[in-house]
């Protein structure tokens, strides 16, 4: 029985970029979703679609919060809570602590969700393995997956708006990490640019062992990276993903162009995925190693 | 999918696993042939219910699988053992025993009946929390009418080897129906079957090597402390009685409120994550569909 795995084998089974059964450049053919829109709007128009067809009752999405930029989970089930809840907030928002609850207190029958890589993990390893969550499984009808680097506590995001960047977190209209540097942009134009040396120390240790970049897991996942200013990297993975993506495409929600023929690409995207996956596995075999003769838990190896 | 198109003898609907990323194109392979139905079953496993210190919860949710339950007796499992279920007064021999519930230590007939079914069964599993962990009866300190000197609960591993665990309260009845087709195939399956069941049954298997001991604090002590916490949320969803609520992103367990059903760490993506089976999401859970089709 192979009860231990070896590493080397856990990254090759992770795979840099998961399986894709199509891979486009993308943006939302809808004006009024890309103004507000973190890149292409990718996200906020295919729920937009998938609600308006029945496909989903609502999505999880990551909402407005009790402090300024600080989102939490969020059933959206009108184009309205969708629209109020795009953009891209860098701290966490718990987004599968709502599973369950969407199909009760909410009585959602389809349910969509939007999350960071290991939020797809987490939402595969519910429906595989349902230990808490009665009746989710088969409810899961659109899982949309957003690249991910790191994510920050919202103090971390906080310090690094408030003492690096000398802003207001109420007084900032966008943050963004792109072309190696963290953006705050306020609501009066103001831009401030932070060295992700800066942001480094204050990522969340748990995405320290991240074995994905690309959210493999997810129906349909997309990114900023690979793609122009105002675009999106999109992966449709799933045949279910594939079907509602086709069927959006049909509808003219979006405008695409093949990933082939846009700057900087694929290339790009690999080797971002191929370095944090290196990085963080090398995390992973060092923590083995941590103590003397004694190392910290490997969640890839089982439970104990 | 080769290896689950082989084991339920049909097309499986992901792609090949070779994406190609550098060459971006469309990496659909649709040459796979479409195999004939073949009859999935060989013969059937025999299976038991047993019942130690337990609300009957468990094999409500096993029930609750409905059509899928019927499928289940039906091709692949036979009950031989069950109370009200099953006309049977004596543990008998069994593939699987399915056992609910703790063992009252003061009560000998269930002392004696949790060591036969371990003698008796192949392979003993442990359905929710109470055989797991003990839930709810790590709470019990007797004084309760008709028997009130019956005080001492544990959980099945404190007295027999358990093989697999089903942890929660209650246990779900699609963890519960996903168990019972994997031992099927672990038991009665071909080759590849069985390597499938393998590799999902393990982290279960592992889980019941861990120990007889849950709680809420272990999101703390083997998550958050273990610096692995990504703040996913599967926990509170999880959670039976909702004692997980999240500060900034972050598990917080209201210690008072915790059953001690073992669902949150088990759920927990931190607790552990199987390369070799999650990814193939898709495919199994297509499989596991057909079969109780
Ligand atoms: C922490 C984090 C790190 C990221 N890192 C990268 C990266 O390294 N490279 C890259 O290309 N892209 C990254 N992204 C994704 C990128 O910022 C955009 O979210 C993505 O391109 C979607 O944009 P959109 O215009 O299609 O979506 P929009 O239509 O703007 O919708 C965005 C959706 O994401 C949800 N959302 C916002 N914040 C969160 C959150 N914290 N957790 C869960 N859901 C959230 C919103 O509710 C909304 O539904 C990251 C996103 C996050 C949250
Ligand atoms: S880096 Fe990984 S663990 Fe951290 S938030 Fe992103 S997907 Fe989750
Ligand atoms: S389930 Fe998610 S939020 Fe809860 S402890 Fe595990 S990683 Fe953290
Ligand atoms: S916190 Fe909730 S899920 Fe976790 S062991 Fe306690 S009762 Fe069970």
């Amino acid at each position: 029985m192979p009860l231990m795995r070896h590493s080397n084998e856990v990254r090759e089974m992770a795979g840099e970029l998961g399986k894709y059964k199509l891979c486009v450049s993308a943006r939302s053919a809808d004006k009024a979703i890309l103004k507000k829109a973190q890149d292409g709007g990718i996200v906020t128009q295919l729920f937009k679609f998938a609600l308006e067809e029945g496909i989903i009752d609502g999505a999880i999405v990551a909402g407005p919060g009790d402090e300024p930029w600080r989102p939490r989970p969020f059933i959206a089930t009108t184009v309205e809570e969708l629209m109020s809840s795009s953009g891209t907030k860098y701290n966490i928002s718990p987004q599968v602590s709502w599973i369950k609850e969407a199909t009760r207190s909410f009585g959602l029958d389809k349910i969509g969700i939007v999350g960071t890589p290991c939020q797809m993990q987490a939402v595969r390893k519910g429906q595989l393995y349902p230990v808490g969550l009665r009746d989710v499984p088969d409810k899961i009808k659109l899982a949309i997956g957003i690249f991910c680097m790191e994510n920050f506590s919202y103090q971390s995001v906080k310090q690094l708006v408030e003492d690096h960047a000398a802003m207001k977190m109420e007084a900032v209209k966008k943050m963004e990490i792109g072309k190696g540097k963290f953006w705050v942009y306020g609501q009066r134009g103001q831009v401030v640019q932070l060295p992700l040396k800066v942001t480094h120390k204050y990522e969340q240790p748990g995405c320290h062992v991240c074995l994905d970049y690309v959210a493999n897991l997810a129906d349909v996942s997309t990114g900023s990276v690979g793609s122009p200013d105002g675009w999106s990297t999109v992966f449709v993975r799933t045949r279910n993903g594939d079907d509602i993506w086709s069927k959006a495409i049909a509808a003219g929600c979006f405008e695409t162009k093949p990933i082939e023929q846009v700057k900087p690409g694929l290339e790009l995207v690999t080797k971002l995925a191929t370095e944090k996956i290196t990085k963080n596995q090398k995390t992973v075999e060092e923590r083995a190693k941590f103590g003397v003769n004694k190392g910290l838990r490997n969640p890839y190896l089982g439970p104990k | 999918m080769g290896l689950l198109s082989r084991i339920f003898g049909k097309k499986s609907a992901s792609p090949e696993p070779k994406a190609k990323p550098a060459a971006g194109a469309d990496v659909e392979k649709k040459a796979e042939t479409i195999k004939k139905e073949e009859k999935p079953v060989a013969d059937k496993i025999t299976v038991g219910h047993v019942h130690m210190s337990g609300c009957t919860g468990c094999l409500v949710s096993l029930a609750d699988n409905y059509g899928g339950l019927l499928t289940i007796l039906d091709k692949y499992a036979d009950l031989v053992y069950g109370l009200t279920l099953a006309d049977v007064r004596h543990i008998p021999k069994m593939d699987v025993a399915l056992v609910e519930g703790s063992v009252c230590i003061q009560d000998k007939l269930s002392v004696h009946e949790i060591k036969e079914a371990r003698e008796k069964a192949a392979v003993v599993v442990a359905v929710g929390g109470c055989a797991c962990y003990g839930n709810i009866t790590r709470f019990g300190r007797g004084g309760q009418p008709n028997q009130p000197q019956h005080e001492s609960y544990l959980p099945i591993g404190d007295l027999i080897k358990v093989d697999v665990y089903i942890p929660g309260c209650a246990p779900t009845p699609q963890l519960i129906r996903n168990v019972c087709v994997m031992a099927y195939l672990l038991l009665k399956g071909n080759k590849d079957q069985q390597e499938l069941a393998k590799k999902y049954l393990t982290p279960l298997m592992q889980l019941a090597d861990r120990g007889t001991e849950a709680c809420g604090c272990d999101l703390m002590y083997d998550v958050v402390n273990q610096g692995l916490c990504m703040g996913c949320g599967s926990c509170a969803a999880a959670c039976p009685v909702r004692a997980i609520t999240h500060e900034y992103g972050k598990p917080n367990v209201n210690r008072e409120m915790c059953i001690k059903c073992g669902a949150c760490y088990a759920q927990c993506p931190r607790s552990f994550f199987n390369f070799d089976v999650i990814p193939e999401f898709e495919g199994i859970m297509d499989a596991i569909d057909a079969a109780l089709k």
